[in-house]
Formats: C-alpha cells, sequence, structure tokens
C-alpha cells in the first residue's frame, strides 16, 4: 500500500495498542500510588477530555479556538452556582446544567464566530473569550477576580442508594477515568458518522463542501456547540476536584494551553489530544521541579523550557508526537525497500 | 425540443472597471451538451461561477430546473440538482477515494448537524449514499483504485474522481470546467466516453479547450470573447462563423 501522507483520523496499530496500554495503566495507577499522584493524573484526565473537546474544532474542522476555555470556565461557574453553602447538590443535575450552561454560550458565541475564517476566526474566539473573562473578573457578584469556592463534591444518589462518593480521591479519579473512556469513544464514532465526514471535507476545504450541497454554516455551529459542552464536562470535572473557580481558568492562558496541548500530541484523531495533554502535564512537573544550579532556580524559569520546549517539539514533530510514530513508521518501510 | 434544466438570462460580473462576463444568457437542455469555447480570459470560468453560485451576479437571472436560483448560494442551488467539476482538481487530496464519493453522496442524506442520532451512526451504513457512491465509482472507472488515496492518483484519475464525486450528488445539471485539462490521449478518450455516456440524463455545460472533444460532444456551441458571446450556434455553423475564426486566428490583414 503506497499512502502518500497517512490520514489524520487513522491510528495505526501502534497507537492502538499504546492507547490500550495506557488505559491498562491508568485502571491499575491508583493501587500504587498516593493521593498526591492520584489527584495529578486525575487532573491529567480531565485536560486530557478539554484537549479533546478542541481537537473536535481544530483537528477536525480546521477551526483553531483561541477562546475554548471559556465554557471550560462557564461549567465550572455553573456548578459553583448551583451548589449550595451547606449540602451537596446532585450530580444529576449539576452536571447537565454544567454541560447545558457551556453548550448554550457556545451557541451563541458560535452563532456569531463560525462566520468566520482562518485568523480572524482566531481573533474573535479570542475577543469573545476575553469579554467572558472579564465579565466575570470585574463582578463582584460574579465572583470577580477572586473567583468561587464549592464547599461540596456533587453527590451520586441513585434512587436513594449512595452509588459513590466523590469525596474519596480514588473514587474521583475512576469517574473521571469512565468520563475520559466515554468522551474519546463517543469523538470516535463520531469521526466516522456523516456528521464527522462532513466536518473532515470542511476543514480540507469549505468550499467544495458548499458546492457539493453542505450547508457549512450548520455543521460548524453544530460542532463548536458540542465542542463547547465537552469542554464544559472538563470544566465541571476541574472544579469539582478542586472546590474552586476562577476567572484565570477561563482566561487566554487556559486556551493556549488546550492549543499547546493538541499540537504537542498531534491533532484531528483524538487520541493525539490525549497524548498530548498527559505529556504536557508531564513535561510542565518535570521543569516546574528543576533544581536550583548555583545562583540561578532553573525550575523558577519553568515558562523559559516550556516555550523552548515547544520550539523542538515544532521541529523535530510538526505532527505532534503521534505524527513521530507515522513518520518513524514511513522511515522504515522506505529502508525496507 | 428538450426540457430546459438551467436558463440564464443576461448575466454579467464586474469586477470593478473590469466585466469579466457580460450580458451573457445561456439555455442547457436535458440530453444535451452545450460547449462554451473561447481564449484565455474569455470569462468561461467566470461564467460557471456564477451558475453555480459561487459568485455573486452583478446583474442577471438564473432559473434552475424551473425555479428561481438568482442570488442564492452554492449549497442552496447544489440542491436544487446542479453538480460542477472544478478547472483546478478540487478534491479531499486526505481521504481516500471512495471517502471522497462517500462524503459528495452523504450531502444528499437530511442535512441534520444538530441532530445526535446522526453523530453516531457509521457514514457507512447509509445504504442510499452506498449505492450513489457505488454508482458514481462505477461510472468513473475508479473501482480498483477505491482505498487509495486522493493525493497518490494520477493526474487523470483525479479529474475522474472530481467527476464521479459531482455524480454521486445525482445532479440534473452538470458544469464542466475544463474535464480534460492536461490528460494524456488515452485518459482524454475515456472521458470523451463518459461525458457522452452522461449526455442522455443530465444537461451539460463543457467548458473545454480540446477542440476534437468538443466538436465530437457538443449540440451547441456558445463562443466568448472578452467576457460577450461572440456567437452561440450549431458547432457546423460555428466552424465557418466569420467572428469566431477571425477571434481565434487573428484578422486577416490585406
Amino acid at each position: 500500500m503506497s499512502r502518500v501522507k497517512a490520514n489524520i483520523e487513522v491510528l495505526p496499530r501502534s497507537v492502538q495498542v499504546l492507547l490500550a496500554f495506557g488505559l491498562v495503566a491508568l485502571v491499575i495507577f491508583p493501587f500504587s500510588a498516593t493521593d498526591f499522584y492520584i489527584q495529578s493524573v486525575t487532573r491529567m484526565m480531565i485536560l486530557a477530555i478539554f484537549a479533546m473537546s478542541l481537537d473536535l474544532l481544530q483537528g477536525v474542522t480546521g477551526l483553531v479556538s483561541l477562546g475554548h476555555a471559556a465554557f471550560f470556565g462557564l461549567a465550572g461557574y455553573a456548578l459553583a452556582y448551583l451548589m449550595p453553602q451547606n449540602v451537596a447538590a446532585s450530580l444529576w443535575l449539576t452536571l447537565p446544567l454544567a454541560v447545558l450552561a457551556a453548550a448554550l454560550a457556545a451557541l451563541v458565541i458560535g452563532f456569531f464566530v463560525v462566520r468566520t475564517h482562518g485568523i480572524y476566526f482566531i481573533m474573535v474566539t479570542m475577543a469573545f473569550a476575553q469579554m467572558v473573562f472579564y465579565l466575570f473578573f470585574d463582578n463582584k457578584a460574579l465572583g470577580s477576580s477572586d473567583g468561587l469556592y464549592i464547599n461540596f463534591k456533587p453527590s451520586v444518589v441513585l434512587w436513594g442508594w449512595p452509588m459513590m462518593d466523590l469525596d474519596n480521591k480514588t473514587t474521583f479519579y475512576y469517574f473521571v477515568l469512565g468520563a475520559l473512556v466515554l468522551v474519546y469513544a463517543f469523538l470516535r464514532r463520531l469521526l466516522w458518522s456523516p456528521f464527522g465526514r462532513a466536518l473532515g471535507g470542511i476543514r480540507i476545504n469549505e468550499q467544495r463542501m458548499r458546492a457539493l450541497g453542505y450547508t457549512t454554516f450548520g455543521y460548524k455551529l453544530s460542532a463548536f456547540t458540542l465542542a463547547g459542552a465537552l469542554a464544559g464536562l472538563a470544566g465541571f470535572l476541574w472544579a469539582a476536584q478542586t472546590g474552586y473557580i476562577n476567572p484565570e481558568l477561563m482566561g487566554f492562558h487556559m486556551s493556549a494551553h488546550a492549543v499547546m496541548m493538541v499540537i504537542l500530541g498531534g491533532m484531528g484523531n483524538f487520541a493525539g489530544a490525549i497524548v498530548g495533554a498527559f505529556s504536557f502535564e508531564y513535561v510542565l512537573e518535570v521543569f516546574k521541579d528543576l533544581p536550583t544550579l548555583g545562583s540561578i532556580d532553573l525550575g523558577k524559569h519553568w515558562q523559559l523550557w516550556i516555550g523552548l520546549f515547544i520550539v523542538l517539539v515544532v521541529i523535530v514533530a510538526p505532527r505532534g508526537l503521534l505524527g513521530l510514530t507515522q513518520s518513524w513508521r514511513g522511515r522504515r518501510k522506505a529502508g525496507d525497500e | 425540443m428538450n426540457e430546459v434544466l438551467l436558463c440564464a438570462q443576461h448575466l454579467t460580473k464586474r469586477f470593478g472597471g473590469l466585466a469579466a462576463v457580460s450580458d451573457v444568457s445561456i439555455d442547457l437542455w436535458c440530453d444535451h451538451i452545450h460547449a462554451v469555447i473561447g481564449p484565455n480570459g474569455a470569462g468561461k470560468s467566470t461564467l460557471t461561477n456564477l451558475l453555480s453560485g459561487e459568485l455573486a451576479l452583478t446583474c442577471g437571472q438564473i432559473s434552475l430546473c424551473g425555479r428561481d436560483v438568482t442570488g442564492r448560494s452554492p449549497e442552496q442551488i447544489s440542491r436544487q440538482g446542479l453538480g460542477r467539476s472544478y478547472q483546478k482538481t478540487n478534491i479531499f487530496l486526505p481521504f481516500t477515494v471512495s471517502d471522497n464519493i462517500t462524503v459528495a453522496a452523504l450531502s444528499r442524506e437530511p442535512q441534520q448537524p444538530w441532530n445526535p442520532l446522526r453523530w453516531l451512526r457509521a457514514a457507512s451504513r447509509c445504504r442510499a449514499a452506498n449505492q450513489r457512491c457505488a454508482r458514481a465509482l462505477e461510472l468513473s472507472g475508479l473501482q480498483d483504485r477505491r482505498n487509495q488515496q486522493a493525493a497518490a492518483l494520477s493526474h487523470g484519475e483525479q479529474r475522474q474522481l472530481e467527476i464521479a464525486m459531482t455524480l454521486a450528488t445525482e445532479p440534473k445539471v452538470l458544469l464542466l470546467d475544463e474535464p480534460l485539462a492536461g490528460m494524456g490521449a488515452a485518459e482524454a478518450q475515456r472521458m470523451v466516453e463518459l461525458l457522452a455516456q452522461l449526455k442522455t440524463d443530465h444537461a451539460m455545460l463543457l467548458v473545454e479547450h480540446d477542440m476534437d472533444a468538443v466538436f465530437a460532444l457538443a449540440d451547441h456551441l456558445t463562443v466568448m470573447v472578452n467576457g460577450e458571446v461572440i456567437a452561440s450556434d450549431t458547432p457546423a455553423n460555428i466552424r465557418v462563423n466569420q467572428a469566431v475564426q477571425s477571434a481565434y486566428l487573428g484578422e486577416e490583414t490585406t
């Protein structure tokens, strides 16, 4: 088979095996780790969901959003408002409402932004996200710059039976892992549906899609709304885990963080977003823990190292970490011939 | 006389001071190939883009299958029954051949991007789309290449794929912008046969530079120069038309 450049949606066997191993590792991880590490990995999994939601726009539909964190943060705020001061609200109420809030915001913002293309789309999504950011940042009633506390984890009660206790760090970990697997399975399936194929077509050549009879506006708006809803799911989990939400979580840095995770892992197949989220967070921790050399505290300047790291990745792996496995395979094949 | 499927009247397109197409009227009949010829820059591709809705008209009127589609968007015009191919191959290069055609075939399914049920069903399970896809594959003769990536096809095969995608939308009116451009002799011959075969149930506008193909296929010829129609007649009459000869061969100076 002579493939010029492998289709980004198709996962090579090596990546599938890697994902299976990763899943097994995630399932057994809590048995051998302390609460601290369980919490860090939980956070990575939440960010992986966030990165996948962005990948639906960035890698699949070709819409690079620099305002995706707005929906992440909004769902967190929704949880904060829905959670009373003195008693835990139900997950069955808070989760759907928080996701719905993010989806609605994405629908409204998407209605305006998906009309634009390329660099303008980037700018306009950023502008809308900044508006949302300052709406919360400057408003006392919305928590202003201090943010809001969430005193309880949502309770999960099914017909009077307490199903699970999200206060338990290990239980919460598995809850998030379940969400991660479900979102991944859902998005992979969506990729091969008529909707997913159409989004791929729009990424490659929107004009041709219109000439074929596709109302691309509706497709892009639906993708934007769905991506916003899934970002909301991630934001909800984040707020539930930390018990705290502040405007930083919907700010520009958070949006850029997601873009970098997706680019690092490889775009357009959701597996890359997961790999990117985990490796980016891991590298971040490594840089923050760098020792002090002489009079220079290397760890303090982690942002500098991250910048250099990104430059290096772009040079060595322009198609992301998953792209690396493919170019290695390609090179090996070329060597065989 | 056959049914008129596309009727365009007094189409004009100005880019600033330049009239790329001025006052062009054209009718496309079912079971008829209407060829448009003319030197480079005559406005043939602009005309195609006006008919498909990809360029906005400065003035003029277009009706398609009995409905006024003036000022409609390309997707609306496409869904009204118009399919087009492009002068520059315009396919989804990273997709496989069958994916390309499937995306085209799926465009005739209900357009419900907001419907979650359509997010979860596999595209390969849409029976009607599969049938359209299989038919287009067969007509274009690309069956053997169906799992090949479009980028890996030869130029001629990419042109065939372009036509196959157009056919998968089951259009009544076909606008083909230089389908033979850059093809080898054998490939061109195949394409001419395909077009002759397609003629029976389509109204076709053929923009083409290959005069052998044009005179072999066309039932009616329109000659454009500098955005204007200088002649519109049967191929036999066009052959002996003075204005056409001077446009193509230059004025005789005595």
